[in-house]
């Protein structure tokens, strides 16, 4: 985008709510079960069944509403929405269309900039389709009903993200609010987190919207920043042509890194919404809300605030631990642990993170356990292991699941701090290095850390830094 | 005479078998005997079940013999609408599109009277969907009334009318949307009652019209409907429109007929007795009128202006529910599958075209088309809002009147074939059921006459969940009416039209 | 108000509806919707701007369950109605959009 255009995006999260039963029946909502074990003749709609709601998803969906800064409404209906596809057994969703659970929230970015929440309502998800090969070619389709009827979410934002890395840090933020309370573990692989983007652009200083798309089949954040960014690309340079961006769904195709028209695929849909005649009025007492607000988990930014507080961390490395709940859990333990808060967060922020992004696993994968970095750490701190052994055990650690002692000890990385070890390395390291000596002894310090280094290197970094500055110290001093 | 034990009531039954006087096996072999004698010319069942009910019966039979029955049902051989859920006995609907659907549970309802000892004969004949009011609309063949082969038992639940009234089940249970089970219960000379919106668990219940919908007994006398009623009013955390009250037992709330009727305030909607209404019709229910007056009641004119508007409201809000509850008839995960289609949507379509008969595709049509981007506004919001019209008017006259009463149905049993042709003329045929269910109030239809030789039935209206005084009226109106067996008169009305089809 | 329907409208709420019809059906649907909905349209003489719609006849509000399982169905009973089931699946045609 040249500058002539800014994008105007609002954002649609699915969210699944990890309730035990299902929202309108008492099938378990675990994942990954052989298929169409985990329905029962309400999920699958045999004729004849009714929906009775399941308090616990109404009182997560106001758990969340409430921490996404939403007003709960004082009246809240249910409605069908009507479309037929496999996945959905009655032919339509009960969702929510003109009276949702809340309204008029608001997400802070980064910045302080605030993007705002229209609404918040509840809905049922739908079952799962598989395909042989691809969904256009496949001769069949085959069906598994378990996923339906697992409540959702639904967040719907308004229209006021201006670019791809607002998008991705709303939804990095979402994601941890919602996670920190606790009502979701919001894991798009699972597709327990789904979003959907709408995105028109426009000249800059225009006040009026530019004619949207909607992108479908985002996997990842970093499919919502890709596609985005593809999207507003596309549009641009229509609109540089002079040519119509025509509203439509798009899918992003992650593989090529491109948007695609659905072409054809539905003559405007027509959902036909009508309140449920099988659900009655959701009419919330204030003080059951209230009592919800007051004894909501601690949210993000006052978590970011107490990081700052009690462990002397700088604004920075409050901000970037919260903003994971499983990563702000894993630093609590280890401070719990081993104290040294400022050690800890160099650690997590530092290595943790690398290893991270490197294998491209999300943080709530972790598989490493607090205990673990602490083991470490220790050894660290009673000298066992130097600083830089400890980084490679760590990603070891990180890689095969081991423990600290038995790598260190396979590997044999013990530090040694022996002085009648060290000396004679020492003594050979100065011999080996006549110039070097001389520079050090006619004043140029940095040679002192080479000679260091040549001993270091010697004992494959096991050496005891401290131990061989001081050998080094004597003799040369 | 001597009677058989089919003519016999549940009431009259129940005693019997409690005394052992009368085997639970007896008492089905004498039904099943007479299913087997009139059940090709009446034709009230989709699917009989003789192996079930006789399992049913032996231990019913077991069980009072031992001296303990599981209640005063215990061993009454009793029919359901096929509209309702029966685990492992097939439930079609009326419906080619459910011909072979099997449900793995059972309704609330029909574990009610299970868990009470009933013996389950089969399931009823019905309109397809509970759409009409002759029968005429089954997905399988129509129903015959069994006071006269040549004209319809009404409907929807007109299989579990003529049944009744042929002595092929001692009572059933039928669902009513807009009125059908009163209408049917008139036209075959029985107790039919619609409870209170929210009286009967609807789970298990296949849905025509959700907010509508509510399933009610039909019975030879009003004692047996108390009786019946008092297994399955009761509040099922299955149904979130369920209610929950506080009543106590209907066939403890009868009274004899002048204690009943005294000082009650009866109101007659001036809109029910005008035009349309059949002359026979309306001098049979103005002389059971004029007999509860004798017996104290206070029978005085009212009105219920919006009553003309009840028949559009509903055939709006009627068809918009079912066209979304029958949209998961699409050949997916139950019933009817098309043989031949190119790929989903194709299936879809033929699947639905072939499955539904014309009267639900009608519906259907005109419910996807009240819901449409455009119509909303202007046919199911206008329709609901006139529905709470309607309402209010009942609120009015019930501020003054302790029940309302007037014809059940302006016409006794038409023809078959009739009106087959003319959905607007059969639909006029519940312009009196239709705005209780609007409502969402109890009503009862009660033998009170004959007009042609056909029977007459006189409907009552009642305040929401208050079903006692309902059924209280309606027993003083039998006795004053005092038509006498109509099992009995049923069957001897049947046997000369079966001579006259043998002959003609 | 006269309301007469067309073919194309039919045809149009067929296709919402997933249903199909012959040319001597869409004809005869069109006549009988266009009765019906013409007589429908008397509800037009009543003013009904200040009256609320009747959704529900029964004065609840609130009606909610436990968060609590219960035994699913057993997989045979799910699939023993299905018209084309494998391998725990229910089939399906193959979906061309369109």
């Amino acid at each position: 985008m040249s500058g002539k255009y800014e994008a105007v995006i609002g954002l649609e999260v699915h969210v699944e709510l990890n309730t035990k039963s299902k929202i309108f029946c008492s099938c378990p909502t675990e994942f990954g079960k052989e298929p169409n074990t985990q329905v029962c003749p309400v999920c699958l709609g045999l004729p004849g069944v009714l929906p009775v709601l399941n308090e616990e998803a109404v009182r997560k969906a106001v758990q969340a509403a409430l921490a996404l800064n939403c007003e709960i409404t004082s009246y809240a209906k249910f409605d069908r929405k009507n479309y037929f596809y496999p996945d959905l057994p009655k032919a339509y969703q009960i969702s929510q269309y003109d009276l949702p659970l809340a309204r008029n929230g608001w997400i802070e970015l980064s910045g302080g900039k605030r993007i705002g929440i229209r609404r918040v309502h509840l809905e049922e998800d739908a079952g799962k389709l598989v395909h042989q090969g691809d969904i256009t070619s496949a001769a069949f389709s085959f069906a598994d009903y378990n996923r339906c009827g697992v409540p959702l979410i639904e967040i719907v934002s308004e229209p006021d993200i201006r670019d791809p890395e607002e998008a991705r840090d709303y939804l990095t933020r979402l994601k941890g609010i919602l996670q920190h309370i606790g009502v979701s573990d919001c894991r798009m692989e699972e597709g327990s987190l789904r979003v959907d983007a709408n995105v028109s652009v426009r000249p800059v200083g225009s006040r009026e919207f530019g004619t949207r798309t909607e992108l479908k089949n985002i996997g990842s954040f970093r499919a919502v920043y890709r596609g985005l960014s593809y999207e507003i690309e596309r549009q641009s340079k229509l609109l540089d042509r002079g040519e119509p961006v025509i509203q439509e769904t798009r899918h992003w195709d992650e593989q090529n890194g491109v948007t695609r028209s659905l072409r054809g695929k539905e003559e405007a849909q027509d959902y036909r919404y009508f309140p449920e005649p099988d659900l009655v009025p959701l009419q919330l007492d204030p003080d059951w809300v209230e009592e919800i607000r007051r004894t909501l988990p601690e949210l993000p930014e006052a978590r970011k605030a107490r990081f700052v507080r009690e462990y002397g961390l700088p604004e920075y490395d409050a901000d970037v631990l919260v903003s994971s709940p499983p990563i702000a859990n894993f630093y609590e333990e280890c401070v719990r642990l081993f104290g040294e808060p400022k050690t800890v967060s160099n650690w997590v922020m530092g290595e943790l993170f690398r290893l991270l992004n490197d294998s491209g696993m999300e943080p709530e994968e972790l598989k490493l356990r607090p205990s673990e970095l602490v083991s470490l750490l220790k050894m660290t701190r009673e000298g066992v292991v130097s600083g830089k052994i400890a980084k490679d055990v760590f990603e070891q650690m990180f890689r095969t699941g081991e423990d600290p002692e038995s790598i260190v000890k396979k590997h044999n990385l013990v530090q040694i701090s022996d002085k009648s070890a060290l000396e004679p390395l020492v003594l050979q390291v100065i011999a080996e290095n006549p110039k070097v000596v001389d520079d050090y002894k006619s004043g140029k310090k940095q040679a002192f850390a080479f000679l260091v280094g040549q001993v270091m290197k010697a004992t494959k970094g096991r050496a005891n830094p401290a131990v061989v500055n001081e050998l080094l110290h004597k003799r040369l001093d | 005479m001597i009677l058989e034990l089919w003519q016999l009531t549940v009431h009259e039954l129940s005693q019997l078998l409690l005394r052992k006087e009368v085997s639970a096996t007896e008492l089905l072999e004498s039904v099943w005997g007479r299913i087997e004698e009139v059940e090709d010319q009446v034709k009230s069942y989709i699917t009989l079940d003789p192996e079930g009910a006789r399992a049913a019966a032996a231990e019913s039979q077991r069980l009072l013999e031992s001296g303990r029955p599981r209640s005063a049902l215990e061993g009454i051989p009793c029919g359901l609408k096929d509209v309702l859920s029966t685990k492992g006995l097939r439930t079609t609907c009326g419906s080619k599109i459910l011909s072979n659907y099997v449900p793995p549970y059972d309704a609330t309802a029909v574990q009610a009277l299970k868990e009470a000892g009933t013996v389950i004969l089969g399931k009823t004949n019905m309109d397809e969907f509970a759409m009409g009011s002759s029968c005429e609309n089954s997905g399988f063949f129509p129903t015959h009334n069994p006071w006269d082969l040549t004209r319809v038992p009404g409907g929807s639940s007109g299989g579990s009318a003529s049944a009744v009234a042929a002595g092929e089940a001692m009572f059933t249970l039928g669902s009513d949307t807009g009125g059908s089970v009163r209408q049917p219960a008139s036209l075959c000379g029985v107790v039919g009652m619609k409870p209170t919106y929210g009286a009967v668990s609807r789970y298990g219940l296949i849905a025509f019209a959700s907010s509508l919908d509510q399933i009610g007994p039909l019975t030879r006398d009003v004692t047996d409907c108390a009786m019946v009623l008092d297994f399955i009013v009761k509040h099922d955390p299955m149904d979130s429109t369920s209610v929950e009250i506080k009543r106590g037992s209907y066939l403890e709330a009868l009274r004899p007929a002048d204690e009943a009727v005294k000082g009650l305030k009866i109101g007659v909607p001036k809109e029910y007795m005008g035009k349309g209404l059949e002359p026979g019709v309306e001098a049979q229910v103005k002389k059971a009128l004029e007999l509860l007056q004798e017996l104290g009641a206070e029978v005085e004119e009212c009105s219920l202006p919006h009553s003309s508007y009840a028949l559009d409201a509903y055939y709006v809000i009627a068809p918009a529910e079912a066209s979304s509850n029958l949209a998961r008839y699409d050949g997916v995960r139950y019933g009817y599958r098309s043989k031949q289609y190119d790929d989903l949507i194709d299936m879809y379509r033929k699947t639905r075209a072939e499955g539904f008969g014309p009267e639900v595709k009608r519906r259907i049509m005109l419910g996807t088309y009240a819901l449409s981007a455009g119509y909303y506004d202007a046919y199911y919001l206008k329709a609901q809002k006139v529905r709470t019209l309607i309402r209010e008017d009942f609120d009015k006259v019930f501020a003054k009147f302790d029940v309302i009463a007037g014809p059940t149905s302006p016409t006794v049993a038409f023809k078959l074939g009739e009106k087959v042709d003319d959905p607007l003329a059969m639909y006029l045929s519940d312009i009196f059921t239709i705005p209780v269910n609007l409502a969402g109030l109890p009503g009862i239809s009660v033998p009170c006459g004959f007009s042609e030789g056909l029977p007459v039935g006189l409907q009552f209206i009642g305040k929401a969940f208050d079903e006692s005084t309902l059924l209280r009226v309606a027993y003083a109106t039998e006795q004053a009416c005092s038509l006498g067996n109509m099992a009995v008169l049923c069957a001897r009305a049947l046997a000369k039209g079966t001579k006259e089809g043998a002959r003609g | 108000m006269e309301h007469t329907l067309s073919l194309e409208e039919v045809r149009h709420v067929a296709r919402l509806a997933r249903l199909v019809f012959k040319p001597e059906e869409e004809e005869m649907f069109r006549q009988q919707l266009s009765r019906i909905l013409d007589h429908v349209q008397r509800l037009n003489e009543l003013d009904t701007s200040r009256v609320q719609p009747t959704f529900h006849v029964v004065p609840l509000k609130n009606v909610m369950r436990r968060d609590e399982t219960r035994p699913c169905l057993p997989r045979d009973e799910v699939l023993a109605n299905a018209p084309d089931a494998q391998g725990g699946f229910f089939r399906v045609p193959k979906i061309t959009e369109g």
